[in-house]
């Protein structure tokens, strides 16, 4: 389903990822750790699209094609989804609102009838229960006073409004109080389905016994550096990153 | 002064001698006018000496050459398309201006509201007319209201009696059709008398695109406990050029609302003076103006908290685009008798290129010491981050810039208080937004496709 090779990026001179190879197939969770500031976000970004890096080289492919040549809302519409780290607030936009407009986008794009207004609202209150989000916040513009959790929930209703063929999560558990982690866990795993494949990224071993990770990636010095079942989080979570640094090869 | 315009003193000479030997204005507007020509012969045209009007380049509409429209006598055969021009497209009791004259015999609508022309004012009801017209804008602060008060053609008059709340929101529509480029002296006077209230929609419209320069002044007066709301819509041609100068007197306990949006235009320039003459009164003033191309629009506002316990909170936001260029200029006035007052303005901008150009100037003039005041006057670009966001989630560029700034936007026309007006302006906004409304398009005598269905590519009506 992705397919990354050698991949390099830098931003303002500095190279961030230095070579980073990952290979991601249908059905398969894939968790990525490191230490802060090492890059994970920068993949992410670079995945989605966002256009903020100077120098990007090495080969993306999704579902076969060239992700490099395709525009950030393309990527989305064939079925890519973020869950910021830092969700932004747009104030005056109603998740409503929002949510409506990029969906009848994407279906325009795949050739559907965009939803009529009741069919819409039936969804959208069917997914709010999903990750049993207010009405309140529903009503509310986008992320707009949210606190760190809810900002949180709020990516992961849009993740089940918009059931994307790759998830990437970054730190969605970050924030999140152990009730609402257990929600937010269970959710992303009732949309797990043997065609479809997430990336979470995170620090804490503890969302992974919600989310069972197939593979735990380290990405350190701008490479994965070592690749595990998920007993790896748990060895990471007992040894710190300085063993990693200790028992990989890596070259900084 | 005004020896750089030659044309227009002979246009001014001209139709100022038809007052002189018309009959029909009663002594005390003779008088006015005849002291307010000679205040503007004084003072000529606002130059760019005058601090206010530094950048607002009058000469260059001034230069051209214009006619004056002496007659209330001119129709044209399509005025029926007046009313079925967009914007004016509301559940409202419609009046119309054309070229300056009152399209309509008085009407006196239930309730004993009052709606006619000014001259007929004049005749019907002198006691009202002379104890308000021209107290105001006696002020003669510069020569286009001194102008207005020596040569107006004609205007609207709306009266609201005493513990009446008028129920039917009134529009009038001020409205260019010509066959040259004309100048236009409209002058408007509105009362709101005691307990009293009013909602008021007015438009500057224009259909003909030979160009017009209309100077109009208004005065409105609110009586104690009385309530205004007045909603103005600017959609002109791009060789338009309106001067607008607004003068609100409130008395104790009274709450008005203004609400400008200018759609488009040439050379806007809105001046509104709200003076709080009356304890416990608030004034909003607020105002929306989407400017692209050549356009430029100019705000001014001055509030003047001549006594204690009042509030005024100004908001004004603005997107410019292009070559767009627009002014903001908030004075606020706190003078030393005006204890526990509360002042607020707000200016908030989006420059969409490096060539657009926005100017923003918010002055507090304080001499009372209990005060809470604020000002805030910002220039941004759209949030790159929020643009990443929303495309990240399958909402194409020019969409993604659409909802933030038809967000930005709904943060004026939320304070609308009339649903009616708040969805019609809304609509309006966003099709602007989407660069589907202008000028020449609004209406069915310029358009060669009327009635086109329109097609949103985001539904955003409430769901
Ligand atoms: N806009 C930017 N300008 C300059 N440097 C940047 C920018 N964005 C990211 N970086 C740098 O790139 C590096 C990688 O950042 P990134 O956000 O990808 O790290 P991360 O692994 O997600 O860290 P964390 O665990 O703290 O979220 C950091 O050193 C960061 O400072
Ligand atoms: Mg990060």
């Amino acid at each position: 389903m992705l397919e990354i090779k050698d991949l390099h990026v830098s931003i303002q001179g500095k190279e961030i990822l230095k070579g980073l190879n990952l290979s991601v197939k249908p059905g398969e969770v894939h968790a990525i750790m490191g230490p802060n500031g090492t890059g994970k976000s920068t993949l992410a970004n670079v995945i989605t699209g966002r256009d903020i890096y100077d120098n990007i080289s090495g080969e993306i492919i999704y579902k076969g094609k060239n992700l490099m040549e395709m525009a950030i809302e393309d990527r989305a519409r064939e079925g890519i989804f973020l869950s910021f780290q830092y969700p932004v607030e747009i104030p005056g936009v109603s998740i409503t609102n929002f949510m409506r407009a990029a969906m009848d986008e994407i279906y325009l794009y795949r050739g559907k009838k965009p939803m009529s207004g009741g069919e819409f609202l039936k969804y959208f209150n069917e997914k709010k229960q999903f990750v049993e989000m207010t009405a309140n916040l529903a009503n509310r513009s986008v992320n707009e006073g949210f606190s760190g959790g809810e900002k949180k929930k709020n990516e992961i209703f849009q993740m089940a409004m918009l059931n994307p063929d790759l998830a990437i999560l970054d730190e969605t558990d970050s924030g999140l109080d152990i009730d609402a982690l257990r929600i937010v866990a269970n959710g992303v795993n009732k949309l797990r389905t043997p065609e479809n494949a997430t990336i979470v990224i995170t620090h804490y071993q503890r969302l992974l016994d919600y989310i069972v990770p197939d593979f735990v990636h380290v990405l350190y010095g701008g490479k994965i550096v070592k690749t595990g079942g998920k007993e790896l989080a748990l060895e990471l979570e007992d040894k710190g990153y300085e063993w990693i640094k200790d028992h990989a090869d890596i070259q900084l | 002064m005004m020896e750089n315009y030659q044309n227009l003193k002979q246009l001014f000479d001209g139709f100022f001698d038809q007052y002189i030997n018309n009959e029909t204005d009663s002594p005390l507007s003779l008088s006015i006018r005849k002291g307010a020509f000679e205040d503007f012969y004084r003072m000529g045209f606002p130059t760019n000496k005058i601090e206010k009007w530094r950048k607002t380049k009058l000469k260059d509409v001034l230069d051209l050459p214009y006619t004056i429209n002496t007659s209330d006598r001119l129709r044209t055969q399509q005025q029926k398309s007046i009313f079925e021009c967009e914007i004016n497209n509301l559940d409202t009791d419609l009046f119309s201006l054309l070229n300056g004259w009152y399209e309509k015999s008085s009407e006196n609508l239930l309730q004993g509201v009052i709606v006619c022309s000014i001259r007929e004012a004049e005749q019907k009801y002198p006691e009202l007319f002379s104890k308000y017209f021209d107290r105001m804008a006696s002020d003669r602060s510069n020569g286009l209201i001194a102008l207005n008060s020596a040569i107006y053609s004609d205007g609207y008059f709306v009266y609201v009696p005493d513990n009446v709340a008028c129920n039917r929101t009134i529009q009038i529509v001020n409205v260019i059709n010509a066959t040259s480029r004309i100048f236009v002296n409209t002058r408007n006077l509105v009362i709101v008398g005691k307990n009293a209230s009013l909602s008021l929609v007015h438009c500057d419209d224009s259909l003909s695109s030979f160009g017009s320069f209309v100077n109009n002044v208004s005065e409105f007066f609110v009586d104690e406990g009385g309530q205004l709301d007045f909603y103005k819509m600017q959609n002109k041609d791009e060789k338009a050029t309106v001067i607008t100068h607004n003068f609100v007197e409130q008395q104790r306990d009274t709450n008005t609302h203004a609400n400008t949006i200018t759609f488009n235009g040439g050379l806007i320039r809105n001046d509104t003076r709200v003076k709080l003459a009356g304890k416990g009164s608030h004034a909003d003033v607020m105002g929306l103006y989407l400017v692209d191309r050549e356009q430029f629009v100019d705000n001014q506002v001055k509030i003047d908290h001549a006594v204690s316990d009042c509030t005024s909170n100004q908001l004004f936001k603005g997107i410019v685009d292009e070559n767009g260029r627009a002014i903001f200029n908030g004075h606020i006035l706190v003078q030393q008798d005006a204890q526990r007052t509360a002042a607020y303005q707000s200016n908030n901008n989006i420059q969409l290129t490096d060539t657009a150009s926005i100017d923003t100037h918010p002055f507090l003039e304080i001499y009372a010491d209990d005060v809470k005041c604020s000002h805030g006057a910002t220039v941004g670009q759209l949030d790159e981050d929020a643009l990443f966001y929303m495309m990240q989630r399958g909402i194409c560029e020019r969409n993604a810039r659409m909802l933030l700034m038809f967000s930005f936007a709904g943060q004026v026309i939320d304070h609308i208080k009339i649903p009616a007006i708040k969805n019609r302006i809304s609509e309006l906004v966003s099709r602007r937004l989407k660069g589907e409304l202008s000028a020449c398009e609004s209406c069915e005598l310029n358009c060669e496709n009327p009635d086109s269905v329109m097609t949103f590519e985001i539904d955003m009506s409430k769901i």
